[in-house]
C-alpha cells in the first residue's frame, strides 16, 4: 500500500525535486511582488503631505465596519453579496494558501494550533469557502461577461472596456479554488483506493464532488494530478499577488489601508496644505493639485485602490444629466496615468499639468460636491477634496471660466456673489406688513442670544427673500431671542472654498468671525444648509450652529410651538434632502419629523432619499456656472418625486428652491407640481 | 515684442448702482468699488498672450491717483511684467487729450513695438487711443477683435465692425490698438496673485519726470470738461400702458422711437 | 455764427441715416450754424450720395480719391485736414467707423473733443454744452467744451430728430484737388461677414427677448418676425436654451450673456433675479407679460399686460406699417 507523493518529496522524471520549484516559486514571486510593491510606492513617497493618523479608535471602528463588515456593499444586492462572498473566502482561504505554500517543502504541513479539532473546523469552512468563491465568481463572471451591466460600460472617450480585466480576475480566482480543491480531493481519492475509507469532507463542496469524480480513476492519474493542481495552484497564486497591483485588483492589498486612512469629517474641506496654517497660505509657492505628484499619499491611494465598480459614478448627478463628469473615471485615469508615469521599469515621467494631460477644466468644474459618489464608495475614496485641489490649481492658474469671475469679483468686493450693495443686506426685513410684525434685532447695535445668519441668496433674490422672513417669523413665535448681522454679514463663502478661491474663502470666513464674534451671542441659526455646513464645519471658534430645521423640530417636542392640522389634506408632500444638511452633516430625520408634527399630512419617500438623496443642481457658485448638460439635475429629480406620487417637493434649502422651482417649469410640471421651502410650510401652519 | 498697455481704475458697473450725491452734482462714491476697466483688462490679456507666443515683455501704465495703483497690481497678478503709475496734482482734471499727452511721454522714455488700451472706458468716450496714436503719428485701429503676429514689423487685426462682421487691416509697428471685450477669456486674478506682487516696485512718475509742461495737462489744458452728473427722471415701477391693443401699440412705438428702439 | 461740417458715412450708395440727424443736432448747437456735408470716397456710389446730399445741405464737400474706395480712418484724416479749415466744428457718428476716426482727428486738428453726445444745449460764450452717458450709461453728464479753436464731435446715432426736409437745392463743391498725399500704415484688407446664425446679442442695441411666454418652439418664428421689423435680434431667457429652443448664446442673466441694449423688449419673461443680472448699462425696458403681478413690471419702463402670443404678431405689423 502506498500513499499519495506530496510535492515536497516528489521527484520529476524519477530526478529532479518537486521541493527545488516550491522553493523557487515563492522567492521569485514574492521578490517580484515586493519589487512591483516598491515601483508602486514611489509616487506616494513624492506627494504631498496628509495627516491620517489621529483617532485611532475611529479608524478601527471604520475598518470592522466598512472593511471587514463590507457594510457598503449590500447597496447594490447582487453584486454586493457576490463581493461579501468572495471577500469573505478570501479571508478564510489566506491561512490555507499560506500553508499550501510551505506544503510545498515540507509534505503534510499543518499550520500552528490547525491540528487539532481548529483543524477539522477550518478544512470544514474553507472547503465551502472555495466552493461559494468559485459559485461566486461564475456568476460575477456571467453578469460582467454576459449580462454587462450598464454601470460597468466605458464610454469611448474614457477608453477601453475593462470587462476583460475584470472576467480574466476572476478566472484567476476560480482557477485557484478548483486547483486548491484537486490538490485535496485527489490526495483523498488516492486515500480512498487504497484504504477503502472516505475521509470526511464537507458535503457537497468542490473537494466533496471531486473527490466522488476521482474515485475511478487510475492512482498514475491521480498521482499526476495532485501534482499538477498543487503547482498550478502555486502558480497562479504568485501570478495573482503580483498581478494585483496592476490593475483595478489592487484594491484586495490596498483597500484595507485605505479605509483605515479614510476621511473621517463629513462637510470639511481639508486645507490647501497639511502642516501650513490659514496665516502661513501666502508663503505657499503653488496652491492645490497642478500636477499628479500635488496630490496627497492618500489621495494616491485611492486612486490606487478603486475596484471599478462605478457605483460613484452610478450615483453621480453630474454623470447622470450629460455633464463631463464620471467620478469613477476621475480615478481611473488618475491611476493609469500614475501606471504610466512611473513604470514598472525604467525612468520616471514628469508630469504634466492634470488638466491639459487628463482632465479637462469643464470635467473639474461639473462637480456640485454632493458627495453622493463618496457616500456610495465601498472603500471610502475621497472625490471631494480632490475636486477642490484641483479648483484650487486651476484658480492659482487663472484658469476660471468668465461666467464664475462675475461672482467671484462681486464677492471679493462687495461679499455676495450678485454685487449687491452691502448696505441692501437686510432689506428683506423692510417689507412693510412684515416689519410691524417682525422688527428684526441688528446685532451690530442690539444684543440677542441667537443669531439668525441668512447668506446671500436668501439675502439678495426677491423669491428667496421669503425664506428669511418666514425663518424670522418661526424663531419669532417659538420665543428665540435672535438677531441678524445685517450689512455686516458676509457671504458664508462655503461654495467660494469649494470652487477654490481659498484666500476670498479666508477673507469672507474672517470678516463674518469677527463679525459673529462681536455680538457675543451663544448660538447660530441659519436656514440655508451651506451657510450651515461652512459655519459649522469649515469655520472655527463660533458658537454652535443649528439648522432651523433642527430648531422647529426641537421647539416642537417642547411644546414651544405647535402646528395646525394640514391646510391641504388631499395633497401628497414629499421631503428632498438638501446634500450640505444630509449626506455632509446627517440631518435626515428632523425635518420629516416637522414635517409629521403636521396632522393630517400625507407625506411620501422617493426612492432616492436620506443619504442617497439626488443633488437639485448645486447651489451657490454652482447657479453661476453653466456646464454642457443633457438635461437638468433638478428636472430629474422632480421625476422622480413625480414617481413617488407626490406634488409637494418640500427642501430646506434655498438652492434647491430654485432648483427645483425651475425644473418644475422646464419639466413642464408646473400646476401639477409645486416646490415649497420647509419654512414656507412650517410658517402656513403655526398655530 | 514690447507692449505697453494703458488701463484705467472704474467704478465697477456691474457691482455698483449709482446715485448722486446729496448735492446732486457728482455721483455719491461713498459706497462705490472700483476696479480696472473691463476692456483693459481683456488687452492685458491680449498683451500676455502675444508675449507668451512670440517673446518680449508687458508693461502696463496707468493715469491717475496713490490709489490706482491697485489696478496695476492686479494686471501684474496676471502676467504683465512691469507696471508704471502717472500720478501728479497737475494731471487732475485732464480731458482725453491731456491723458494721451501724459501718456505720450512716458512711451517716448520706452521702446514699444505695440501699445494697446481698451477701446472705451467708464466714460464711454473711446479716445485715448486714437489720440495718443495721432500724437505719436502711429497708425491706430479701434475695437481691435483679433491680433495676428505677421512678423516683427507688420501685424494683422481686426476689426468689429456693424452687424458682428470683421474689418481686415494691416498695420505696420509700432502701432496703438485699441481693445473690443470678448477677443479673449481673461484669466482670473484672485487675492492670492495681487498679494504675491505686493513687494513689486512700482515706480511713481510725476510731470517733471516726464518733462511735461502742467499747463498742457490737467484741468488747465482741458478743452472739454464734465460740468456735473445727472439722472433723468426715471419713476419707479413700470408705466403701464392700458387701452385697447391698438392703442397701448401706438403708445408703445412712439416710445420705442425716442429711445432708439425702431 | 458756428461753421459745421457733418461727415457723410455711406455704403452701397447710401448715407446712413445720421446724415438725416445732423441737422437738427446742428440746431441745437447753434440755430443759426451754417452746415456743410463732407462725402469722401470715389465713383459713382459717391456721386450718388453728394447728389442725395445736396437735398439736406445747403453746401456739399466732395472729396474723390481712388485710394478712399474703403473708408480707412487713417486716410479720411489726411483727407479732412487737408479739406477743412482747422477751427471747424465736425461732427461724426459715435459708430465703429467714427471711434475709428474721431479721436486722432481731433489731435491733428487741434481741436476740442467730445464724443458720443446725445444732445446738446447751446453755446455760452466759447462753450458748447453738451449731454452724454457714463458709465454704461448709469448715468447722464453736462459736459462743456471750449469750441474757439474748432471741435471733433460725435454724436450717438438715433439721438437727434431725423430731418424731414429733403429739397435744400444744395450744390456740390469737389475739393479733391486739395487733398495731397494719401499714404497709410494700415492698410484695410477684407471684410469677414459673420456666420450666419452667430449672433451676438451682446452688441445688439435692440432685443426682442423671450421667455417661458413663448411656450412652444414654432413661436419663436413671431418673436424673430418682431425682432425682423425692429431690426432687433431675439435673445432669451434660461428655459427656452434649457429646452434647446435656442443656442445658449442668445440666453441673457448671470448664468448667460450680460448684455447692454438700449432698448430691451421683454416678452414672457417673469423677469427673475438670475434673469435681470445679464441686462446692464439701464436700457430702455418694455415688458409684456399676461401676469400682472410678474416682477418684471418693476424693473420695466413699460408694462404691458398682454399675451405676448396675440400681442407681438400686432405688433409687428404695426411696425412694418410705419
Amino acid at each position: 500500500m502506498t500513499s499519495i507523493i506530496g510535492p515536497a518529496s516528489y521527484q520529476f522524471f524519477g530526478i529532479f525535486p518537486a521541493a527545488i520549484l516550491s522553493f523557487i516559486l515563492p522567492v521569485v514571486g514574492v521578490g517580484l511582488f515586493a519589487y512591483i510593491m516598491a515601483r508602486r510606492l514611489a509616487p506616494l513617497v513624492r506627494a504631498a503631505p496628509d495627516y491620517r493618523l489621529d483617532r485611532i479608535g475611529q479608524r478601527i471602528i471604520q475598518l470592522i465596519t466598512l472593511w471587514l463588515g463590507q457594510m457598503k456593499q449590500p447597496r447594490y444586492m447582487l453584486a454586493g453579496v457576490l463581493h461579501i462572498v468572495i471577500f469573505a473566502g478570501f479571508l478564510i482561504l489566506s491561512i490555507r494558501s499560506v500553508s499550501l505554500v510551505i506544503i510545498g517543502l515540507s509534505d503534510g504541513f499543518v499550520m500552528p494550533g490547525f491540528g487539532g479539532w481548529l483543524g477539522d473546523v477550518y478544512n470544514f469552512l474553507k472547503d465551502y469557502a472555495a466552493t461559494f468563491v468559485l459559485i461566486a465568481c461564475i456568476v460575477a463572471g456571467i453578469r460582467r461577461g454576459i449580462f454587462k451591466p450598464a454601470r460597468y460600460a466605458v464610454p469611448e472617450k474614457y477608453g477601453k472596456d475593462h470587462t476583460a480585466e475584470a472576467v480574466f480576475a476572476l478566472g484567476i480566482i476560480g482557477t485557484l479554488m478548483i486547483s486548491e480543491s484537486l490538490f485535496e480531493a485527489s490526495e483523498l481519492a488516492f486515500a480512498y483506493q487504497q484504504t477503502g475509507e472516505w475521509h470526511f469532507t464537507a458535503p457537497l463542496s468542490l473537494v466533496w464532488i471531486f473527490t466522488h469524480m476521482l474515485t475511478g480513476a487510475s492512482l498514475n492519474f491521480l498521482q499526476g494530478l495532485h501534482i499538477f493542481s498543487y503547482f498550478l495552484h502555486d502558480v497562479t497564486f504568485f501570478f495573482f499577488l503580483c498581478f494585483l497591483p496592476l490593475g483595478k485588483h489592487f484594491h484586495v492589498i490596498t483597500s484595507i489601508f485605505n479605509v483605515f486612512f479614510m476621511r473621517l469629517d463629513k462637510g470639511k474641506i481639508k486645507p490647501v496644505r497639511y502642516g501650513v496654517s490659514d496665516e502661513q497660505l501666502d508663503d505657499l509657492e503653488s496652491f492645490g493639485v497642478k500636477k499628479l505628484e500635488d496630490f496627497t499619499w492618500k489621495h494616491m491611494l485611492d486612486f490606487y485602490s478603486c475596484a471599478d465598480c462605478g457605483r460613484c459614478s452610478d450615483q453621480c448627478p453630474a454623470n447622470a444629466v450629460g455633464r463631463p463628469l464620471s467620478p469613477r473615471f476621475i480615478t481611473i485615469k488618475a491611476r493609469d496615468l500614475m501606471f504610466k508615469n512611473y513604470p514598472l521599469s525604467g525612468e520616471i515621467y514628469k508630469s504634466k499639468m492634470l488638466v491639459e494631460d487628463i482632465y479637462t477644466e469643464d470635467e473639474i468644474w461639473s462637480c456640485t460636491t454632493c458627495g453622493a459618489c463618496e457616500e456610495e464608495c465601498p472603500l471610502a475614496i475621497e472625490y471631494i477634496n480632490k475636486m477642490v485641489d484641483l479648483r484650487r490649481g486651476m484658480v492659482d492658474e487663472g484658469l476660471v471660466p468668465q461666467s464664475l469671475q462675475k461672482p467671484l469679483k462681486a464677492l471679493e468686493k462687495r461679499g455676495n456673489p450678485y454685487g449687491k450693495m452691502e448696505k441692501k443686506r437686510a432689506d428683506w426685513a423692510l417689507e412693510k406688513e412684515f416689519k410691524a410684525d417682525y422688527p428684526i434685532k441688528d446685532l451690530t447695535k442690539e444684543s440677542a442670544d441667537t443669531l439668525y445668519f441668512v447668506d446671500s441668496i436668501t439675502s439678495y433674490d426677491d423669491n428667496i427673500q421669503e425664506v428669511a422672513r418666514r425663518t424670522a417669523m418661526i424663531l419669532n413665535r417659538a420665543g428665540v431671542d435672535f438677531g441678524i448681522l445685517g450689512k455686516d454679514e458676509k457671504d458664508s463663502g462655503n461654495e467660494v472654498l469649494r470652487f477654490g478661491e481659498e484666500m476670498l474663502y479666508q477673507d469672507l470666513k474672517e470678516q463674518n468671525t469677527e463679525a459673529i464674534l462681536a455680538t457675543g451671542v451663544k448660538q447660530i441659526v441659519t436656514a440655508d444648509p451651506h451657510a450651515y455646513n461652512a459655519l459649522k464645519n469649515d469655520y472655527t471658534g463660533l458658537p454652535p450652529v443649528r439648522h432651523i430645521s433642527q430648531v422647529v423640530a426641537e421647539k416642537i417636542t417642547s411644546g414651544a410651538l405647535s402646528l395646525k392640522p394640514c391646510q391641504h389634506p388631499e395633497k401628497v408632500y414629499v421631503y428632498h434632502d438638501p446634500c450640505y444638511l444630509g449626506r455632509h452633516n446627517g440631518i435626515y430625520e428632523d425635518p420629516r419629523q416637522a414635517l409629521d408634527a403636521i396632522d393630517g399630512l400625507t407625506r411620501v419617500e422617493m426612492e432616492k432619499s436620506r443619504d442617497r438623496s439626488f443633488c437639485c443642481g448645486g447651489g451657490g457658485l454652482m447657479l453661476f456656472y453653466e456646464p454642457e448638460e443633457e438635461t437638468r439635475m433638478g428636472v430629474l429629480r422632480v421625476n422622480m418625486a413625480a414617481e413617488a406620487g407626490a406634488n409637494v417637493i418640500v427642501t430646506a434649502c434655498p438652492f434647491c428652491l430654485v432648483n427645483i422651482q425651475d425644473a418644475i417649469k422646464v419639466a413642464g410640471k408646473e400646476g401639477e407640481m409645486e416646490a415649497l421651502d420647509f419654512t414656507e410650510l412650517i410658517a402656513r401652519h403655526l398655530a | 515684442m514690447e507692449i505697453l498697455v494703458c488701463v484705467k481704475r472704474v467704478p465697477d458697473t456691474a457691482e455698483n448702482e449709482f446715485e448722486l450725491n446729496s448735492a446732486g452734482n457728482d455721483l455719491d462714491r461713498d459706497d462705490l468699488v472700483y476696479s480696472v476697466n473691463e476692456w483693459d483688462n481683456y488687452a492685458v490679456e491680449e498683451a500676455i498672450q502675444i508675449v507668451d507666443n512670440v517673446g518680449g515683455s508687458v508693461t502696463v501704465v496707468t493715469v491717475g491717483d496713490d490709489e490706482s495703483e491697485e489696478v496695476l497690481r492686479r494686471e501684474m497678478a496676471m502676467g504683465a511684467n512691469n507696471g508704471v503709475l502717472l500720478s501728479d496734482d497737475a494731471f487732475e482734471g485732464s480731458d482725453g487729450k491731456g491723458i494721451a499727452a501724459i501718456l505720450k511721454a512716458e512711451v517716448a522714455k520706452g521702446k514699444y513695438d505695440l501699445i494697446l488700451t481698451g477701446a472705451q472706458a467708464d466714460e464711454g468716450a473711446g479716445q485715448v487711443g486714437g489720440m495718443l496714436s495721432a500724437m505719436l503719428d502711429y497708425p491706430y485701429a479701434s475695437l481691435v477683435n483679433k491680433i495676428e503676429v505677421v512678423n516683427d514689423t507688420t501685424i494683422q487685426v481686426g476689426r468689429e465692425i456693424e452687424g458682428g462682421n470683421q474689418e481686415m487691416n494691416e498695420i505696420q509697428l509700432p502701432c496703438v490698438l485699441s481693445i473690443q471685450t470678448g477677443i479673449n477669456e481673461p484669466r482670473y486674478v484672485g487675492i492670492r496673485g495681487i498679494r504675491k506682487v505686493a513687494s513689486v516696485d512700482v515706480p511713481v512718475k510725476g510731470a517733471g519726470d516726464l518733462g511735461i509742461d502742467p499747463a498742457t495737462v490737467g484741468k488747465n489744458g482741458a478743452k472739454t470738461r464734465r460740468v456735473d452728473y445727472f439722472v433723468p427722471d426715471l419713476g419707479d415701477g413700470a408705466e403701464m400702458l392700458e387701452g385697447s391693443t391698438e392703442e397701448i401699440i401706438e403708445k408703445l412705438i412712439e416710445k420705442l422711437k425716442a429711445k432708439g428702439g425702431l | 455764427m458756428t461753421q459745421i461740417f457733418a461727415y457723410i458715412p455711406f455704403k452701397n450708395g447710401a448715407a446712413e441715416d445720421v446724415a438725416l440727424e445732423y441737422p437738427d443736432a446742428a440746431k441745437k448747437i447753434d440755430p443759426s450754424a451754417e452746415v456743410t456735408a463732407v462725402v469722401a470716397g470715389t465713383g459713382a456710389d459717391l456721386d450718388k450720395v453728394a447728389d442725395a446730399m445736396t437735398g439736406i445741405y445747403k453746401e456739399v464737400i466732395k472729396i474723390d480719391h481712388a485710394e478712399l474706395a474703403y473708408p480707412n480712418a487713417e486716410l479720411v484724416r489726411k483727407a479732412l485736414l487737408d479739406v477743412l479749415p482747422h477751427d471747424a466744428l465736425i461732427l461724426l457718428p459715435h459708430d465703429t467707423f467714427g471711434m475709428d476716426l474721431a479721436p486722432g482727428l481731433a489731435v491733428k486738428m487741434d481741436s476740442a473733443y467730445a464724443a458720443d453726445i446725445v444732445d446738446f444745449e447751446g453755446l455760452d460764450g466759447k462753450d458748447l454744452k453738451m449731454i452724454r452717458q457714463e458709465l454704461g450709461g448709469a448715468v447722464y453728464t453736462h459736459v462743456a467744451s471750449d469750441i474757439s479753436s474748432g471741435a471733433v464731435i460725435t454724436v450717438r446715432p438715433g439721438s437727434f430728430a431725423p430731418t424731414e426736409d429733403t429739397a435744400a437745392g444744395g450744390s456740390v463743391v469737389d475739393k479733391s484737388g486739395d487733398v495731397k498725399d494719401l499714404s497709410a500704415k494700415r492698410k484695410f484688407l477684407e471684410v469677414v461677414v459673420a456666420e450666419v446664425g452667430d449672433v451676438d446679442i451682446t452688441k445688439a442695441d435692440v432685443l426682442v427677448s423671450i421667455g417661458r411666454g413663448i411656450e412652444e418652439e414654432e413661436n419663436i418664428e413671431i418673436a424673430q418676425e418682431l425682432a425682423d421689423a425692429m431690426g432687433a435680434v431675439v435673445s432669451c431667457s434660461r428655459p427656452i436654451v434649457d429646452a434647446k429652443w435656442l443656442e445658449k448664446s442668445r440666453q441673457v442673466g448671470t448664468s448667460g450673456q450680460t448684455v447692454k441694449p438700449k432698448v430691451y423688449m421683454a416678452m414672457g419673461i417673469s423677469g427673475s433675479f438670475q434673469h435681470l443680472g445679464g441686462v446692464k448699462g439701464n436700457p430702455f425696458i418694455v415688458a409684456v407679460n399676461k401676469n400682472p403681478k410678474a416682477p418684471i413690471f418693476q424693473v420695466a419702463d413699460v408694462g404691458i399686460v398682454e399675451d405676448i402670443l396675440e400681442f407681438m404678431p400686432e405688433l409687428t405689423e404695426a411696425v412694418k406699417g410705419l
